[in-house]
């Protein structure tokens, strides 16, 4: 059962994510984006992370995408054409493409921590009840610093999308 | 039929860091860029949880928070500077932007 679940989702992660960097209409981009979201939430689900699947639902797929789409419909950006690349880049994309990816490939591989057998229910640390009380208690000051840092983000959003008074 | 290990887990996140680079690499449209780094930073956080799984202890989940939060940010200021930039050169197109090319 966890088997499937996890091939399951895990394909629709992937294909979901090759669709949004092939799409050439950017909402389709996002609507392939929250696929991916959603299944990397049923992902941490199995691996008993319930609050961090929770706010991947919430924020990704719910707060980012909206924001996303919110701006695309905003911009009117249509469907985007190719440009002609240049001669090296068709030459040795592919090559260098299948080089990182065997290079990557390599480094999991030999890096082969223990490798925890993962199945439904075998971890229970990821409760909002052990979140919360590591987050106000150990973490209590990157907390408060994260707050400073989202009041930073919001000013920066208005000032820079504000349009200018004369 | 082989169990699921956390083995699995880190190469789904090896693809979608590749594919997220990839799409960073060649895109042109801005937005599609900055949801290709939410790809990278989706594939961080599978890690922090992976390895917050293997050692049965929960700071990689608080990390996967913190994570949360600065694409949060990064998001909104990112499309701060977009419809800025929109409003200024009237495109989204990362390669029609040259004003710095010489």
């Amino acid at each position: 059962m966890d088997v499937i679940l996890f091939l399951v989702f895990a394909i629709i992660a992937v294909v979901c994510a090759i669709n949004v960097v092939v799409q050439t209409h950017p909402i389709s981009s996002a609507i392939s984006l929250i696929g991916v979201m959603g299944s990397l939430a049923v992902l941490y689900l199995l691996l008993g992370a319930e609050f961090i699947a929770a706010a991947q639902v919430i924020v990704y797929a719910g707060a980012i995408m909206v924001l996303f789409v919110f701006v695309i419909m905003l911009l009117n950006a249509g469907a985007e054409t190719r440009k002609g690349r240049s001669f090296m880049v068709q030459l040795l994309g592919v090559p260098l493409l299948i080089g990182l990816l065997g290079l990557l490939a390599y480094f999991v591989q030999r890096l082969y921590l223990p490798g925890v057998t993962v199945h439904f229910g075998g971890f229970r640390g990821g409760t909002p009840l052990d979140i919360g009380r590591a987050l106000f208690t150990t973490y209590l000051l990157p907390f408060e610093v994260t707050s400073i840092l989202i009041l930073i983000a919001i000013l920066g959003a208005i000032v820079l999308a504000r349009k200018e008074m004369d | 039929m082989h169990p699921i290990t956390t083995v699995h887990y880190l190469a789904l996140s090896a693809a979608l860091l590749l594919i997220g680079t990839v799409g960073v690499l060649t895109r042109r449209n801005i937005v599609v860029i900055l949801m290709s780094i939410e790809l990278i930073l989706n594939a961080v956080n599978i890690n922090l949880i992976v390895f917050s799984r293997i050692w049965h202890n929960m700071d990689g989940q608080i990390f996967a928070i913190f994570v949360i939060t600065d694409a949060v940010a990064e998001a909104a200021v990112g499309l701060g500077i977009l419809i800025a930039l929109f409003r200024n050169k009237e495109t989204v197109l990362a390669d029609e932007i040259d004003l710095l090319k010489w």
